[in-house]
């Protein structure tokens, strides 16, 4: 078996994750923030060791700055819904996700106006490019860090600088390149980054969240969610302090627990060797799969300017058989389709069939590269 | 003169991060449940000897903790 589906969620997860969820199950159990009890400090405790990960990892000073969600999305959406009142103007890429286009199409029907930048056949933007569309009214630039249909990755350094000149916040969604690609959310002038906890940063699905600039004004982002936080309750008004301004609810505690170690070993392991250890698995690909007859690589081709993404078609073969024959004959688990990013496809120019994907992660082996390119070779051939 | 004081933080989200960092810093921490009298507040505060106040808010200032109140708290 050949797990090659990483971008969607990454599999498998390290020891160390199962069992501190496991360890939270059996030993722990308790609702954090909720009381004083010893348990329920354990659970907070459990809490703040997955803030103090994600704060190390993405070059967050205070780790309070750090508020979970339940993925990437809830994240993005907190962020955009915040941030966008009507005839507020947004500018977005060519290549984003519907977590990102989704919430915005919503708002566009409520009055907010929204650019969205061309970017190149693949996948690529000159930030030059955004820069033209900004006005006096825009309240958000947003991009996706990486394309999670073939992994491009996009000037976010460059974009942070311009949303800074202009006093744009600016919001990224690091879904692609969390745990395997460099971040540092000063250096780069992120004011909002959205994560996925369950792709590379190797955590349980059920876990994400937004990481906010030490300097970010939160007046300036209402709550998405408004409950119960085990502070202030005496007040029937959502506090107005991080993290609880945005973490209404019982959070998913068990999966936090699993995320703390994940990201843990993520930051033991490294950011620059998990990226280079990906890196060498998508030039593989990326060469092996170039020298087929009839199959199309789609974005850059170049390992070095694309997370673990690649994505193809062959002439004459639908793309959804492609991966049924992969999993069905070969035991390889890869996506076909859309991938939730029909932006993303009509300017990588695959739109309606869209792509076969295949995605590796931490844990894949040049050996299964190799194996799954014989595979795709023998069903190219097969026509 | 009391034996310890509280520190009443915004959360316990706060407290345990409270904790962690007196503990770093070396002092001796315990976290106890908010005294109704001194808060309606139903998590956790921390509690610390009176003769590190002075210490065990420095850390905190540092670190950005914000500090609702520090009271006095005989056991």
């Amino acid at each position: 078996m050949i797990y090659l589906d990483n971008a969607a969620t990454s599999w498998p997860k390290p020891d160390t994750v199962h069992e501190a969820m496991l360890g939270y199950m059996r030993d722990v159990g308790a609702n954090p923030g909720r009381s004083g009890h010893r348990l329920a400090n354990e659970a907070e405790r459990i809490r703040l060791d997955a803030r103090e990960a994600i704060a190390e990892l993405f070059g967050v000073k205070d780790p309070m700055r750090v508020v979970f969600a339940y993925n990437a999305t809830t994240a993005l959406n907190l962020a955009i819904c915040g941030l966008l009142p009507p005839g507020a103007h947004a500018v977005t890429t060519g290549m984003e996700h519907n977590a990102v286009m989704r919430p915005l199409r919503a708002l566009e029907q409520q009055g907010v106006l929204l650019s969205v930048v061309p970017c190149e056949p693949d996948g690529t933007l000159d930030p030059q490019a955004l820069d033209e569309h900004i006005r006096p009214v825009t309240r958000l630039i947003v991009a996706n860090h990486a394309s999670n249909v073939c992994g491009t990755v996009l000037p976010i350094h460059e974009l942070g600088a311009l949303a800074r000149q202009h006093g744009i916040p600016f919001l990224v969604d690091t879904a692609q390149t969390g745990g395997c690609w460099p971040i540092d959310l000063r250096a780069d002038n992120i004011d909002l980054l959205a994560f996925s906890g369950h792709k590379g940063l190797l955590g349980p699905t059920g876990t994400g969240g937004l990481a906010i600039h030490d300097d970010f004004d939160i007046d300036r982002l209402p709550a998405l969610v408004c409950g119960g936080t085990g502070s202030r309750s005496e007040h029937e008004q959502q506090p107005d302090f991080l993290p609880d301004k945005y973490e209404g609810g019982t959070p998913n505690i068990v999966g936090l627990a699993g995320l703390a170690a994940s990201v843990r070993y993520v930051l033991d392991r490294g950011v620059d060797r998990i990226c280079e250890h990906e890196r060498s698995l998508t030039r593989r690909l990326i060469d092996d799969l170039s020298s087929i007859a009839g199959l199309r690589l789609i974005g850059t081709r170049d390992a070095r300017r694309q997370t673990a993404a690649v994505s193809f078609t062959i002439d004459g073969q639908s793309v959804s058989e492609i991966a049924r024959e992969l999993d069905e004959r070969f035991g390889i688990m890869c996506r076909p389709g859309l991938h939730c990013a029909p932006r993303a496809h009509r300017t990588l120019g695959t739109l309606p069939e869209g792509t076969v994907r295949l995605s590796p992660g931490a844990f894949s082996t040049a050996q299964e590269i190799d194996q799954t390119v014989e595979a795709v070779a023998r069903l190219a051939g097969a026509e | 003169m009391a034996q310890f004081v509280v520190i009443l933080v915004h959360s316990t989200s706060h407290a345990i991060q409270a904790e962690r960092l007196l503990k770093r810093a070396g002092l001796a921490v315990k976290l106890i449940p908010t005294p109704r009298h001194l808060s309606s507040d139903c998590g956790s505060a921390v509690r610390i000897v009176a003769g590190d106040r002075a210490r065990g808010e420095r850390v905190l200032n540092e670190a950005g903790v914000p500090i609702d109140r520090i009271e006095p708290l005989d056991e």
